[in-house]
């Protein structure tokens, strides 16, 4: 299998992408090329012009900020996993980048990447929303921010503009003592997330004091799970507790799961609930 | 539409006009001529397009030709120097990690990373390393031990 036909372009500055990107319509960025490249394969996409971003150092690394730390939108799913500033600020994102596929995957793949192609079923995606990060965006007006949880619109569909570039990602640290966890149900073949739950849980005389849950795989995009923190507010995070908070997820849920020959819409449903309640254990068990 | 290429191959330098849209693999195998890395899946998921791409592994089936220009790449051929093979490769065949072979290559570049990393992995660590390359003969108790056994001649362990 191979792409259709292209134009290929390298740009050298987030300048000349953006550049590229206005003077080429329909034009593709293209970063690691994990998520395009096979979609390009199998002819579900087939952009005439690929703009590719790959190789602008000032779009790598991460560095810590303002109550946090910042990805380069470059910045690979090997790395994030290894990074010690992300163990520090965000470990479930570290720990949810040690899940993506597998490990050449995860040295060509980055997060920025990954984000825009807004595949529901990627993991980085869920735990960017229920951390509330924050994706930086230049165009040729100048820099916006988006907030994760506005980032992907739909399946396959983000926010940003044709000609605009996602340059880096802003993710606040997690409190103090609170407890974080990503788990997913994977694929068997692919290690997409058929479903994935975010949980970060802070605890304060004995109470659960911050929840922030969600969701993805399930649906378009990923959900933030209100109604789970809504019933985690207050609790004890006890088994009994956990499970009424996991039960709630239905209505987080818009009723309209998608489903495929490997997976159900109601089994995924069904899943949701499971994997929050694992995710929801998971962050209690390492909270205070 | 072609364009010039230059990839640095098993440290030598590969020069070539290709399509834009051509894929590592195929620039690897037919301008190289280097057909030790197989053309498996084509999705990402078998590993066996499995190459070092400037040091770290990718799968060469997912990376475009001129992506690559400029990089180095080290193929199954590059791992030894013709004669005595690597230890992995001596393991591979002392264990009876093959049966076909078609997986071999991509196994033995993803084994060589994980070794890299981790010179004395547990045979789940080992596992967990090589998930992205799938064997469809032998299952994979073989495979893990060749790439133990490799482990400790590397002095791993």
């Amino acid at each position: 299998m191979f792409p259709a036909q292209l134009t290929y372009h390298r740009a050298g500055s987030v300048a000349e992408a953006v550049q590229l990107l206005s003077d080429n319509e329909g034009a593709k960025l293209l970063a690691g090329g994990h998520s395009l490249l096979p979609l390009m394969k199998l002819r579900l996409a087939a952009p005439a012009v690929l703009v590719d971003i790959g190789r602008i150092e000032a779009l790598k690394g991460i560095s810590a900020s303002d109550g946090g730390i910042t990805i380069g939108a470059l910045t690979t799913h090997a790395e994030i996993a290894s990074s010690d500033l992300v163990q520090q600020n965000a470990p479930v994102l570290a720990e949810a980048a040690a899940l993506v596929g597998d490990p050449a995957v995860r040295n060509r793949g980055t997060i920025g990447g990954s984000v825009s192609h807004a595949d529901p079923a990627s993991d980085q995606p869920t735990v960017l929303t229920a951390l509330g990060a924050t994706f930086n965006v230049t165009g040729p007006g100048g820099d916006r921010s988006i907030a994760a949880a506005d980032f992907a619109t739909g399946l396959l569909e983000n926010a940003l503009n044709d000609n605009e570039v996602l340059t880096s990602i802003s993710v606040p640290s997690v409190p103090s003592g609170a407890g974080s966890a990503y788990v997913k149900f994977s694929h068997p073949a692919s290690r997409y997330a058929v479903v994935g739950a975010a949980a970060i849980l802070s605890v304060s005389g004995g109470a659960c004091s911050s929840a922030s849950v969600a969701v993805g795989g399930v649906e378009t995009k990923p959900a933030r799970a209100s109604s789970v923190e809504a019933a985690l507010a207050g609790s004890d995070l006890g088994d009994a507790a956990l499970d009424a908070a996991a039960a709630a997820v239905g209505g987080d849920l818009s009723g309209d799961p998608m489903g495929d020959v490997f997976a159900s819409a109601e089994y995924r449903r069904a899943m949701a609930a499971v994997y929050v309640r694992r995710a929801l254990g998971a962050a209690a068990s390492r909270a205070g | 539409m072609t364009v010039p290429v230059e990839i640095t191959i098993n440290g030598k330098a590969c020069a070539g006009e290709v399509e834009e849209r051509q894929l590592l693999v195929h620039f690897i195998r037919e301008n190289a001529g280097l057909t030790g890395t197989k053309v498996g899946c084509d999705t990402s998921q078998c590993g066996t397009c499995t190459v070092q791409l400037d040091g770290v592994s990718a799968k060469s089936c997912t990376v475009l030709t001129v992506q690559a220009s400029g990089s180095s790449v080290t193929t199954i051929e590059g791992i030894s120097d013709g004669v005595d093979l690597h230890p992995l490769q001596e393991a591979f065949w002392n264990n009876h990690g093959l049966q076909c072979g078609f997986c071999t290559p991509g196994m033995i570049m993803a084994a060589s990373e994980l070794l890299r990393n981790n010179p004395s992995p547990t045979r789940e660590e080992i596992r967990h390393g090589l998930e992205g390359n799938i064997c469809r003969c032998t299952g994979y108790q073989n495979i893990v031990s060749a790439v133990e056994d490799a482990a400790g001649k590397m002095g791993g362990r």
